[in-house]
């Protein structure tokens, strides 16, 4: 009895005793949203200049809503954004579907290609892309933003896609066309409506990617387009006005709930499978 | 019958085009607008005095060997021990956090923790580094802080500690999100069994834990690396002159108000070679499980 209870105490000692982690932890979580919470916070102060509070105002908020120009790039970066998750989503989509179905000399060199976007840093693929539509003579313009743009997001939506396809049964699809179904109408009928979760959640994280993306776009954009990211950053640079707090905690409350959207859906879809299979 | 021939063969017609209807839009994108792009910087690199639109001139190394003057290089030196600080960094301060979220937090508070620790990663990376320029710089936050309870004021704002903060920030979800998926598989009777037999909890970290974190811990640090190596963001709007790296260097000499086309591609090829040693460290160490985020 004496060895088991001394076999005992050093176990619940790793397991549940060391309480710092979680110490730490919640430091760690500090540490990440105080930055979020201090923007929060002096966007709603009434003094310009100083990082001390005069009072509550909601007046930055108010001049955010009535600034020109942010109006405009935001509507030049909406344009972009959906412009870009259109036309992945349906690319993404079919590509994905199309690596799972089909077995191809250099299918895994495809399949790596198109996540690499989401390694290599955005800088040489901004670079890379301005050479290449230089050496093209393409003018630059809202549409070679755009098309720079569906590269990252076919990355998102066929991530999405390809994860959701390994977790579903292949057999139903088998079984639609051995009752008849096409494959092209096992596809429409039988495979889609169990995609369109993981497709919805893959287009809006790549919508917040391009929503959030200066680099790239400021590498292609051509005269007179100005994105939301490359309009903060100009303001950034130049003069540092709480102008930007406010729009700070719309954006990054946008994103935030965009993204908390897509983890949802694609929760709910999972939660649903294994519902059914029970 | 309800098919007659016909229909059957354009049938077959639509079957035999499904694959490239399916692969090709995609794979045409990516070749033009990644693939072929990247290799035209190596091909650009390769020729001397470029202005845009001019690819006639010979071939030469001679964009590579302004990449090695004494202060090019020190700037590239700087930027990898930047990365190498940022991934340390991110290494100490978040293996507690994900070994917390994936060994010792309640079981059905797991996911959202970890949701809730990556969510700040899908905000803009300008309005990050943004709010740490409004709590660094002289009359930010930190320094009011400091000011109201009497102690001497920090200056890191445009020096290299405030690149290390921003960078460390933007990356530790990263980090947490990589470590927490390889921790979460971890053995739990192995812990078990090594305290049984008697071993202190620091041997049995030592010596059980980290070693089934190993993939996991390759995955993070190369990440992470990588996209230290690559930010342009948190050097440019933190770092202030005093802390020049590649990737503000590289974005100078495309959009800067004196472009050198060749030696920009020259160091981006530079870059692209690094990360992709980078890359294959990762498929050779890393956590398979973990390539996938």
């Amino acid at each position: 009895m004496v060895i088991s209870k001394a076999n005992l105490s050093p176990r619940s000692n790793i397991i549940t005793k060391p309480l710092w982690q979680a110490w730490w932890t919640l430091l760690m979580f500090g540490f990440m949203y105080l930055p979020i919470a201090v923007l929060a916070f002096y966007s709603f102060n009434e003094s310009a200049l100083s990082a001390q509070w005069t009072g509550f105002s909601f007046k930055w908020y108010y001049r955010f809503f009535h600034d020109e120009r942010i109006l405009e790039s935001l509507s030049d970066s909406l344009k972009v954004a959906l412009g870009s998750v259109t036309i992945a989503a349906l690319f993404g989509t079919l590509m994905a579907v199309g690596l799972a179905r089909y077995r191809f000399w250099g299918r895994d060199v495809y399949q790596n290609t198109v996540y690499l976007p989401l390694i290599i840093p955005d800088i040489s693929i901004a670079v890379a892309t301005l050479v290449f539509l230089a050496a093209i003579t393409l003018p630059l313009s809202l549409a070679t933003i755009i098309a720079s743009h569906v590269v990252f997001c076919l990355a998102y939506v066929s991530l999405a896609v390809s994860t959701r396809i390994n977790s579903l049964d292949s057999h139903l699809e088998e079984a639609a066309q051995d009752l008849g179904a096409t494959p092209f109408e096992s596809f429409r009928l039988v495979l889609l409506p169990q995609l369109y979760p993981a497709i919805i959640s893959g287009c809006l994280l790549a919508f917040v990617c391009s929503m959030d993306d200066f680099l790239i776009a400021s590498f292609t954009a051509g005269g007179g387009i100005n994105t939301l990211p490359m309009e903060i950053y100009s303001r950034i640079r130049t003069n540092l006005t709480p102008d930007l707090n406010a729009l700070s905690v719309v954006l990054i409350a946008a994103s935030g709930l965009v993204v908390l959207l897509a983890e949802f859906i694609r929760r709910q879809s999972e939660a649903k499978r294994s519902r059914s299979l029970v | 019958m309800p098919s007659s021939p016909i229909s059957n063969s354009s049938q077959s017609w639509f079957q035999r085009l499904e694959p490239f209807l399916m692969l090709v839009p995609a794979g045409l994108w990516l070749f033009l607008l990644l693939i072929l792009p990247t290799l035209l910087i190596f091909q650009l690199s390769l020729v001397p005095g470029i202005k845009p639109g001019d690819l006639v001139n010979p071939s030469s190394l001679e964009n590579y060997f302004k990449i090695f003057e004494p202060s090019v290089l020190w700037i590239i030196l700087r930027s990898i021990g930047i990365s190498i600080v940022t991934t340390l960094l991110c290494l100490i301060l978040g293996f507690p956090v994900a070994y917390w979220i994936a060994l010792l937090a309640p079981k059905r508070w797991q996911n959202l923790l970890l949701l809730a620790f990556v969510l700040p990663l899908w905000t803009s990376s300008l309005l990050r580094a943004y709010a740490w320029i409004s709590i660094l710089r002289p009359t930010g936050v930190l320094n009011t802080i400091l000011m109201t309870l009497h102690l001497p004021t920090l200056d890191v704002m445009n020096q290299l500690p405030a690149v290390l903060i921003g960078m460390t920030y933007s990356f530790l979800p990263y980090m947490v999100l990589i470590l927490y998926s390889s921790l979460e598989k971890l053995d739990r009777r192995l812990l078990e069994a090594a305290a049984d037999l008697g071993a202190p909890p620091k041997d049995v970290f030592m010596n059980v834990t980290v070693p089934q974190a190993l993939p996991g811990i390759a995955a993070g640090v190369l990440l992470v690396f990588i996209n230290a190596i690559g930010d342009f963001i948190n050097p440019e709007l933190l770092g202030g002159p005093s802390s020049m790296t590649a990737a503000r260097l590289l974005y100078g000499k495309f959009l800067g108000a004196s472009p050198d086309w060749g030696m920009g591609s020259a160091l981006s090829a530079l870059l692209i070679m690094l990360v992709t040693l980078a890359i294959v460290c990762l498929i050779k160490y890393g956590d398979k499980n973990a390539r996938s985020i």
